[in-house]
């Protein structure tokens, strides 16, 4: 029998250790073109955690009688679904959220967050494990999204969630709001993030041999 | 044999689900989603035409115009919707015209993707506010680096020259083409 890890464990690991943007570099599509504002970057993670929470847990509900051969269609078909219904509702009732995030509700279809944890996680575990690793992927997705759209918005505008934090007297970063901000923004963030991991690694490894 | 059955029974098993489920929420959205729209297009024309009251469509070809009314029922003029291409894509805007196609009362853009900071600054009240009340007999003008000395004359923004010029150039091909429309109408 494999070693079952605790549930704890199974929400945390999605925060940092396997954080869907800076350590599994998934969904970058998304995370690049939407973080140009926090707000736009809290809507696309709800909305993303949303489909995963969802899709995660009807794909682990039926995995026993999914066929391998076309388990990908059928996943294909839940989370297509899932969008499908984020996006009526957001156009329904947040258009103007909706006009921002633009073409980007309907292709989460192909985040491969999404598909990756349902392959790689969904298909093989419990329901209420599944539900728990896809609430700690969507919340680990969308404080990514929302660190990104922060640090792009108070530069570029000098404002978080459209309130002014900066003074009058700052510059605005224009290159911060285009695109190749958020490839500066990302590739820092990522940098930082494996620099961090490398120092505590080796701290740690230090420690083993202190002890010894 | 029997794998085959039940690859055909849980596709069309999620299949016809995820049909159903969709349905369902698309005949629950859609009365929102068309209140939306015909939302954002009544604020649009009020904006542009700020004393109406009330509007009415006009049957054109290739154009969205509406007459706008104000509380006498006296026509204030036109809300006009037009598109043509920016800098990086289609800008769509409306503004509002007096009855004698000769003055712009106002402007608002309603889609554009024009690039963030520079152009997309026509969306912004400092740029919109250039054409109200301005002349639209003699077309628009666009100036770079002066004041507008005549008022068929709009300044365009630093750096934004282009997106500047698209504004005036969408703005004059609809009234040009209304004025063909004019007095047909109705």
């Amino acid at each position: 029998m494999k070693k079952q890890v605790s549930l704890h464990y199974e929400f945390l690991k999605g925060l940092w250790e396997i954080h869907p943007i800076f350590k599994q570099a998934l969904g970058l599509c998304p995370t690049l073109a939407v973080t140009v504002s926090a707000i736009n970057g809290l809507a696309m993670g709800l909305a993303t955690t949303f489909v995963l929470i969802f899709s995660s847990v009807i794909i682990s509900s039926i995995r026993k009688i999914v066929p391998s051969q076309v388990r990908i269609a059928t996943y294909i078909l839940i989370i297509s679904t899932f969008v499908t219904i984020v996006d009526l509702v957001m156009k329904a009732k947040f258009p103007e959220l909706s006009k921002a995030l633009g073409p980007f509700i309907p292709l989460i279809v192909v985040n491969c967050l999404i598909l990756g944890r349902a392959e790689a996680f969904a298909s093989k575990n419990r329901i209420f494990r599944s539900f728990i690793d896809a609430l700690g992927n969507g919340t680990g997705f969308l404080l990514g999204l929302l660190v990104l759209g922060s640090i792009r918005e108070l530069l570029g505008t000098k404002c978080i969630f459209g309130f002014q934090i900066l003074p009058d007297g700052f510059s605005t970063w224009m290159v911060m709001i285009l695109p190749a901000g958020a490839f500066l923004t990302l590739g820092l963030l990522l940098g930082f993030a494996n620099a961090y991991t490398k120092w505590k690694k080796e701290k740690s490894k230090k420690e083993i041999l202190i002890t010894n | 044999m029997k794998k085959i059955l039940q690859i055909i029974l849980v596709l069309t098993f999620t299949a016809s689900i995820s049909g159903f489920v969709l349905s369902s929420v698309n005949n629950w959205a859609k009365p929102f989603i068309e209140e939306n729209r015909i939302k954002a297009i009544s604020q649009a024309i009020f904006q542009v035409q700020s004393e109406g009251m009330r509007y009415e469509k006009l049957n054109l070809e290739e154009m969205d115009v509406f007459e706008v009314f104000d509380e006498n029922d006296n026509s204030l003029g036109y809300a006009v919707v037009h598109q043509g291409n920016g800098f990086q894509g289609i800008i769509k805007l409306i503004f509002g015209i007096n009855k004698e196609l000769n003055r712009i009362k106002a402007i608002e853009v309603l889609e554009q993707v024009e690039t963030p900071g520079l152009g997309s600054l026509i969306t912004e009240d400092n740029f919109k506010n250039r054409f109200k009340n301005l002349n639209a007999q003699p077309l628009i003008k666009v100036v770079k680096d002066r004041k507008p000395s005549h008022n068929n004359e709009v300044q365009a923004i630093t750096g934004a020259t282009i997106s500047s010029k698209a504004v005036a150039r969408i703005v004059n091909e609809a009234v040009e083409k209304l004025k063909k429309f004019n007095g047909i109408e109705k």
